[in-house]
């Protein structure tokens, strides 16, 4: 085929894309634009003085800070631009890398995956045509995403925040978007599968945001060999470097020039990697609604917890260099926090990094209930049921799965963060107190689940509204400090309520609590599953 | 006993009526056909029988009992093969079909092999890799070696290529000579004739017409075209007799299949030479009921 012919239909494709996306590209565009946008109108309100701003700086110069947010050398002259570029390119960016990578293997593995590119390449398209499209959709949403953002910020007439600055910031984001773009069109090629693509780009996106929190800890070389590391050394409202993002278009072209021949070389619907073959007969675990409930979600379990492990671990290091940090503080600090002692000091950010942890749990701990319900979507549990198998035998295997679960990954997170953090802090008290503080927040985690399962009983087709409780509860955490929420705008998240140990004192009556409200909500859920129809 | 019996079934959506006062009955050993097009309402009775959904009135009995109460107790001994098998991507179709099997109790591993070999279905391979024929063999062959006494099969037999229909007809046709009890839902009307004892036309979520194949045919027309020494004449006065075309001593017409009798004997006044007669098919039944609206409007049950 000819070069020409190898991409005919692109054009039609890119429009039916753009169609197809009518609603969910600004809706991505339209959030990450409002959340940068109204970061940097709180900051200029909560940090109107030179002194507030570099008081800031000084809670921020510490390795977790660091690693949860920016290189350093933002934190030398903390203007308002500085402080946008130090907190939001890392975060932000995560968020363009994971629109990116969704966006492409939405329009090209998922899209054989279901067989309709066969239906298409067997019309008058070349074979490259859907990659293509996929590739200049997420190409200008990434472009258009960056303009609009580059023109509210500089429009806010913020001193330090200079036009070229802004384009340089939006720049800065939009190169992640592309390199992760990139990425998902080589992974397209491997897999057979849009899940499993989805779920390795998603796995390099966060290994490059800890790959630059551990290059920005230590000495910086490790930030470069991230690309959401290239785009926090652009520096942008600080010296304004361009060159950074060279070596992300570089790495993009290099990916793109890597997909396209492999596409070439594979069939239609086919991956790259080849699935194995199985065994014939199932094994005696595959007896019962609750092994299967495993079966299927066994590689997830695994991954997630040695992940929560690697979490604790990486945050459970920084409660030494925390420690350390504190004892070269200057005095004027340590009046900044009249009560914390330097072990009490400590004692906070590992619950803080706790409770962190704990939300991040609470991904694979909604997944595995929510997993329900994409077997009912499926039409899988019909099979199930037609079997001498209850509603509430079914339903009674995710939710134990999910809570048995939810009890291991905050175990791992708390052993992680024990090993690491009785190391860096030469006090091996440290490890059992962390298991203790992780498994302290297994009963919020709950309650995420009971939710989910009270949605999939009652309201089914909005069972997927149970990620509001992460979501939500990641910006009370998170932006609730710097945002100063309300305290009832905290208490609307579940880990709200848990005692953040070991700073704070061990304490039943909110895990008893958690505990029932997660239990009523798993009845009302059961009592709903079990009266209603089953639908596709 | 009734194995299934329901009366004055409805299933409401809504607005949507999918099932509209149904009546059906299947006798012990029975193999009943199920008939009707798309949307008819037969995968929401099915869905009843198998307690999935949750019926809006009626009467509804298997092995005199509550599909909806005493689902997991019936289950045991009902085998369900849907018209669209979802499997597990991960699994293998050997994975699949023992985990359906202990899901209801029994399976018998000689019979399973024997039928994994019959259906040519290769048990080693992940069911995302399968085809829809294949996806389809997996649940017949789990239920075809279990022990169930009643099998609901919703057009089981879609994407099966027709080497492979020969193979399903052959496992109905055994499991009704243990003596056990088969609805069989299809569109494929040629299946239905062969295999089934008895049918029952859906329509609109209600059925039109049931009783055995026989019985049926007597409400129907036979084809007839008859050659005879002598010119054929007063044929059209007959009762019964139907889109007559006279030619001479040719005669070709429809004819009611109560008045055969009267019609032959007439006929055979006038020296028969040669005749054939066309037994009426289920598909004229069906066209009847049919023909005229073509699809159905208003119940769509399908899932």
């Amino acid at each position: 085929m000819k070069r020409q012919q190898t991409l005919a239909g692109t054009g039609t494709l890119l429009l039916f894309m753009l169609r197809r996306d009518r609603i969910t590209v600004p809706v991505w565009m339209l959030s990450i634009i409002l959340l940068v946008l109204a970061t940097l109108a709180s900051f200029e309100s909560l940090y109107p003085t030179e002194e507030a701003r570099q008081d800031m700086a000084a809670t921020m110069l510490n390795p977790a800070a660091i690693a949860l947010t920016g290189p350093g050398f933002y934190l030398e002259d903390y203007t308002i631009g500085a402080m946008i570029s130090h907190q939001m390119i890392g975060m932000t960016g995560i968020a363009t890398g994971l629109m990116s990578i969704i966006l492409v293997i939405r329009h090209t593995r998922k899209e054989e995956e279901t067989g309709r590119v066969e239906l298409v390449r067997a019309s008058v398209t070349g074979r490259h045509a859907h990659t293509t499209a996929a590739l200049l959709l997420v190409l200008g949403v990434n472009v258009v995403l960056a303009l609009l953002l580059a023109l509210g910020m500089g429009g806010m007439g913020i001193d330090s925040v200079t036009w070229e600055g802004s384009f340089l910031f939006a720049a800065s984001l939009a190169s992640v978007g592309i390199v992760f773009a990139s990425i998902a069109i080589v992974l397209a090629q491997l897999t057979e599968h849009a899940r499993g693509a989805t779920g390795l780009g998603v796995g390099i996106l966060v290994a490059a945001y800890g790959l630059r929190a551990a290059g920005d800890i230590g000495n910086g070389s490790l930030s470069w060999l991230s690309p959401i590391g290239w785009a926090q050394q652009t520096s942008a409202y600080v010296d304004n470097m361009w060159s950074p993002l060279l070596l992300s278009a570089g790495l993009s072209v290099l990916l793109v020039a890597i997909a396209y021949p492999l596409s070439s070389r594979r069939d239609v619907g086919a991956g790259m990697v080849r699935p194995r073959r199985g065994r014939s007969e199932a094994s005696k675990a595959l007896t019962s609604p609750i092994g299967l409930a495993f079966r299927l979600q066994r590689t997830n379990l695994l991954v997630w917890s040695f992940a929560m492990l690697l979490i604790g671990m990486s945050y459970g290091s920084f409660i030494g260099e925390a420690e350390n940090m504190m004892d070269a503080m200057d005095d004027a600090l340590n009046n900044m926090l009249p009560e914390t002692g330097n072990a009490l000091f400590a004692d906070s950010i590992a619950g803080m990094f706790m409770t962190v942890t704990a939300i991040i749990a609470s991904i694979p701990a909604l997944q595995t209930v929510l997993r329900l319900r994409t077997e009912e979507k499926e039409g899988r549990i019909d099979m199930l049921l037609s079997g001498a198998v209850s509603r509430t035998r079914l339903l009674g295997s995710y939710f134990i799965l999910a809570f048995i679960y939810c009890v291991a990954l905050m175990f791992m997170a708390g052993l992680g963060m024990g090993i690491a953090g009785s190391q860096s802090m030469n006090d091996s008290g440290y490890l059992p107190d962390l298991i203790i503080a992780g498994l302290n927040f297994v009963p919020a985690l709950w309650v995420g689940i009971g939710l989910a399962a009270a949605l999939i009983g009652w309201f089914p087709r909005a069972a997927a509204s149970s990620w509001l409780i992460t979501i939500y509860s990641f910006i009370a955490v998170y932006l609730g400090g710097i945002l100063q929420l309300p305290e009832w705008m905290m208490r609307l998240s579940p880990f709200h309520f848990v005692p953040r140990l070991p700073a704070d004192a061990f304490e039943w009556p909110p895990l008893l609590g958690l505990t029932a409200v997660a239990l009523l909500l798993a009845i009302a859920g059961w009592s709903g599953f079990r009266q209603r129809d089953l639908n596709g | 006993m009734s194995v299934i019996e329901a009366k004055k079934l409805t299933k409401h959506y809504g607005q949507v009526k999918a099932l509209n006062g149904l009546d059906l009955e299947v006798r012990p050993g029975e193999v009943l056909g199920f008939i009707g097009p798309n949307g008819a309402g037969k995968s929401t009775t099915i869905r009843i029988l198998l307690g999935l959904l949750r019926k809006t009135s009626g009467e509804v009995r298997l092995f005199g009992k509550d599909p909806w109460r005493d689902a997991v107790e019936l289950h045991r001994r009902i085998s369900y093969v849907p018209g669209d098998v979802n499997l597990w991507p991960t699994l293998t179709g050997g994975e699949a079909i023992d985990l359906l099997g202990r899901l209801r109790g029994d399976m018998d591993r000689k019979l399973r092999d024997r039928l994994l070999e019959r259906f040519n279905l290769d048990p080693t391979k992940k069911c995302r890799t399968y085809s829809k024929g294949n996806r389809q063999k997996v649940a017949l062959v789990s239920a075809f070696a279990s022990r169930s006494e009643l099998f609901i099969l919703d057009e089981p037999t879609s994407g099966l290529d027709p080497l492979m229909e020969a193979v399903f007809q052959e496992c109905v046709a055994e499991v009704r000579k243990q003596g056990r009890t088969v609805l069989l839902s299809s569109h494929i009307l040629a299946e239905v004739e062969k295999l089934c004892d008895r049918v029952a036309i859906i329509r609109d979520g209600r059925i039109v017409e049931s009783g055995s194949l026989d019985q049926l045919r007597h409400l129907t027309r036979t084809f007839i075209a008859v050659e005879t020494a002598q010119t054929i004449s007063g044929l059209e006065r007959l009762p019964g007799v139907h889109n007559l075309q006279l030619n001479g001593n040719k005669a070709q017409f429809q004819i009611d299949s109560s008045e055969m009798g009267n019609v032959l004997q007439f006929l055979a006044a006038f020296h028969i030479q040669s005749l054939t007669s066309t037994p009426p098919t289920l598909e004229e039944l069906f066209m009847r009921h049919y023909g005229d609206a073509g699809q159905t409007s208003g119940a769509r049950g399908e899932r």
